[in-house]
């Protein structure tokens, strides 16, 4: 395999899975608080429309990240209102929100439809970004991807290392003892909302301003969904999403591949490959589980203090 | 007489219409263990909440050597030196004791020289703990460890342990009476709250007794019986439970044989060749700690859980892979542990819930339709026979208090007249007169001439209906031992799991 064609297959792989990446780490810290927010892909398209929106009359990406950020955010904090603030359910919430912003992405949308801006920048570095084979890899990528490893290394360090993580490990185990010793349930859980929707939304900003880069509605097509499984895939492990995400991104990438290099299988199927690698791996997961699980005990449970 | 270490003056708290805690007084001496008595619902959880800063009182005042405090939060009265150990653990299972007891600490203090904090508390007060181990491998025992060593690291001077012995065998119960011990040595003052009114005599300096939120006695536990005591606690007389007579034993009803069934789920626990015969007129106690294999015995009795239909046999048949609907027609009745959303749906009315464990038997259907003037005739039975406080048959379940409850879903299942009852825990959580009137029930059922098998992790209580008893540990079952025969401490240490090595000898003998 060629330099040019190894680092053109790595690049696409890794561009495929960076919206995954950033979205499921941000679900991944929400669902450790124990609260399950279905809204991802909602929250997702929200990001998209307002990042493209942004970033096309400021012509500036960063903008854009930053309008797709706000924009996660502002769904978040209905879902955080909703679910802690009345308690509603959960599952029925999270669905909610992900209908409501498909179809204001798409009222948003509507004007900018079809309008182009460039890509967001690449790191260039001299000499090292021209190294064989990992040369664009490691130096030559955009803003993204990088801010996406630091997000993930963020993540693993808090919930494994500082206390406020270990607050928001414990809210998500047993928000009852939580409680009793002092802690604030509602407002942990409001904060690691909070964080996944700024993620969701800044992985829908990656989409229109870096990956396509131009606005249509619905064109996370499904990642938010994906994203989701990518979190039970990871065991709630901040780094295996990385390991999912690039896996989850392989497939999609294998079936263009394959069809470009005119394999003989229904591409329809091929399409399905990265549902089917999520499906077959919630099964092994499931299979195997065993005491003592990383599964936060009060995953998608409501909490009200009786007191 | 030294001045008081801790003292909680006038307090008043309402919830609603409710009186919790009505003008209370309590002070507590350093190098004393004060005990708090009194029924659920008396206001000792309130009392002690409002001392750790979770509830804030109406009226009243705090001081702590004499000075005045406020408890806005938990965080501040550990600050100020209060400690907790609660009654429901308050652990974390899938954090590791370490992290279970930096989240009590303050956040600078850092995981990294905790392990040293805990060893050198575990040695002092002879509690051993790995503070790496994650919380949910650990026994009922070994997690009250990490509750008390928790609460002893931020050094406090009160200290306040909300029945800590309910899931300890007598063996691990001495050990914490010997910490405390070492405690009250050391000069903190312990207030401590238990049902269990011989082990406040043993170990407590002074008793203050609680009835409806008023603090209606200060004593010295030792000069009074426990009898007495209960009757403090009651403002009544409870009156004796009669036991069983166990000379009118007849036919087997119940036979498991190597009875074995693999753990439902994650946190479950796996039954292991389990054996043991009920004959008609005893009452069989199953003894043990929970989370040893009592739901999981339980379902595979009810049906709840299928096994091999050769492991249960009802009455000459073998049910093990049967229904609970089939079992019940063998004039087998259930009663499991949890009353609400177990054993009675708390929206439905009492009728409704008399219907759903009777609607596959005769009598209560006419021509396919639920013969609603027989239900309510049945409801107002039980109602009347168990002596259920409630507005009536159309009531709702979730409407009554706990006692009621359980005296309902009980009376339900013993109004039938069943030949065999098995029965979980039956009265976990129930005042002292209800749990009276609910054993003199099971004892009256063997006496004429039904089997029953009772769950229970109340020793006083087995002893109190047992003709035969034996201990459930780790999914073991002990050989199953006349209770004349078996004194506490050999079935504490049955329940600790001391017969896993020789049960399988007694088979074979």
């Amino acid at each position: 395999m060629s330099s040019v064609f190894f680092q053109a297959v790595a690049a696409t792989i890794i561009a495929s899975s960076i919206p995954l990446i950033l979205a499921a780490i941000g679900e991944l810290v929400a669902e450790r608080s124990g609260m399950l927010n279905l809204g991802v892909e909602g929250m997702m398209l929200m990001g998209a429309v307002c990042g493209f929106i942004g970033a096309y009359f400021s012509s500036s990406t960063l903008v854009g990240a930053l309008c797709g950020v706000a924009a996660g955010l502002a769904m978040a904090s209905l879902y955080g209102l909703l679910t802690i603030g009345f308690a509603v359910n959960q599952v029925a919430a999270g669905l909610a929100l992900t209908i409501f912003g498909q179809g204001l992405s798409g009222l948003i949308g509507a004007h900018y439809v079809g309008l182009k801006r460039d890509g967001a920048p690449h790191l260039h570095l001299p000499w090292l970004s021209g190294l064989p084979y990992v040369g664009h890899m490691l130096f030559g990528e955009d803003g993204f991807v990088y801010a996406a490893l630091a997000l993930v290394a963020g993540v693993a360090w808090f919930l494994r290392y500082s206390r406020a993580g270990l607050n928001l490990r414990a809210v998500g185990d047993n928000p009852a003892s939580a409680h009793a010793l002092g802690m604030s349930v509602g407002g942990t859980r409001l904060m690691a909302v909070l964080f996944g929707g700024a993620c969701a939304g800044l992985s829908g900003a990656y989409l229109t301003l870096a990956y396509t880069p131009f606005w249509s509605p619905g064109l996370s097509a499904g990642r938010g969904w994906i994203a989701l499984a990518l979190v039970v895939f990871a065991s709630w492990k901040p780094w295996r999403v990385v390991l999912g995400a690039l896996l989850f991104g392989g497939a999609t990438i294998l079936q263009l591949q394959a069809q470009a290099l005119g394999i003989r299988l229904p591409s329809q199927m091929l399409s399905a490959l990265p549902y089917v690698v999520t499906i077959l791996a919630l099964i092994l997961l499931n299979l195997r589980r065993y005491r003592g699980s990383l599964t936060p005990a009060a995953l998608g449970l409501p909490f009200v203090a009786d007191t | 007489m030294s001045p008081p270490l801790v003292s909680l003056d006038h307090i008043t708290r309402r919830f609603g219409a409710l009186m919790a805690n009505d003008d209370v007084s309590l002070a507590v001496l350093p190098g004393e263990i004060h005990a708090l008595l009194g029924e659920n619902g008396a206001g000792k959880s309130t009392l002690v909440k409002i001392l750790y800063g979770l509830i804030q009182p109406d009226s009243g005042s705090i001081s702590l050597d004499g000075k005045a405090m406020r408890f806005g939060s938990p965080q501040e009265a550990r600050a100020a030196g209060i400690g907790m150990v609660f009654q429901h653990f308050s652990l974390f299972e899938n954090l590791t004791v370490a992290e279970n007891i930096a989240l009590v600490l303050p956040a600078k203090a850092g995981l990294k020289r905790l392990d040293q904090r805990i060893s050198a508390i575990a040695t002092r007060y002879g509690l051993p703990l790995d503070p790496q181990r994650p919380v949910w491998s650990l026994s009922a025992g070994e997690r009250q460890r990490v509750e008390i060593v928790r609460a002893l690291i931020q050094e406090p001077r009160v200290l306040v342990l909300d029945e800590p012995t309910s899931v300890l065998t007598p063996q691990e119960a001495t050990t914490l009476f010997a910490t405390l011990k070492r405690l009250k040595a050391e000069g903190k003052a312990l207030i401590y709250i238990s049902h269990k009114l011989e082990e406040v005599r043993q170990l407590c300096d002074r008793a203050s007794i609680l009835r409806a939120g008023r603090l209606v006695a200060t004593c010295d536990p030792k000069a009074y019986s426990a009898h007495q005591l209960g009757e403090l606690m009651m403002g009544r007389d409870i009156g004796a439970v009669r036991p069983p007579s166990g000379d009118a034993v007849g036919a087997v009803r119940l036979r498991l044989k190597d009875l074995s069934l693999a753990a439902p789920d994650l946190h479950g626990v796996s039954l292991h060749e389990i054996s043991l015969e009920v004959r008609e007129g005893e009452v069989l106690g199953v003894a043990g700690i929970a989370g040893n294999g009592q739901s999981e015995l339980f379902a595979a009795l009810s049906g709840e859980s299928r096994t091999l239909a050769e492991a249960i046999v009802i009455g000459g048949h073998a049910v093990g892979d049967q229904g609970i609907n089939r079992r019940r027609a063998l004039d087998a009745a259930f009663v499991p542990e949890e009353r609400n959303g177990h054993a009675a749906v708390g929206a439905m009315n009492l009728a409704d819930n008399l219907f759903l464990s009777r609607h596959a038997l005769p009598g209560l259907l006419r021509h396919g339709f639920i013969d609603k003037s027989a239900l309510l005739a049945r409801t107002d039975e039980v109602i009347a026979g168990f002596d259920v406080r409630t507005a009536g048959p159309e009531a709702a379940a979730r409407t009554l208090s706990g006692g009621n409850l359980q005296k309902f879903v009980v009376g339900r299942e013993l109004a039938r007249q069943p030949r065999l009852l098995v029965i979980n825990q039956p009265t976990w959580g129930v005042d002292a007169l209800a749990a009276a009137a609910i054993r003199q029930a099971i004892v009256e059922l063997a006496t004429r001439g039904a089997a029953v098998l009772v769950i229970s992790q109340d020793l006083d209580e087995l002893y109190e209906v047992s003709d035969r008893l034996c201990a459930l540990a780790h999914g073991h079952l002990s050989v199953p031992r006349p209770a004349s025969e078996l004194d506490r401490s050999a079935i504490g240490l049955l329940m600790g799991g001391a017969n896993q090595f020789t049960a399988g000898a007694a088979h074979v003998s």
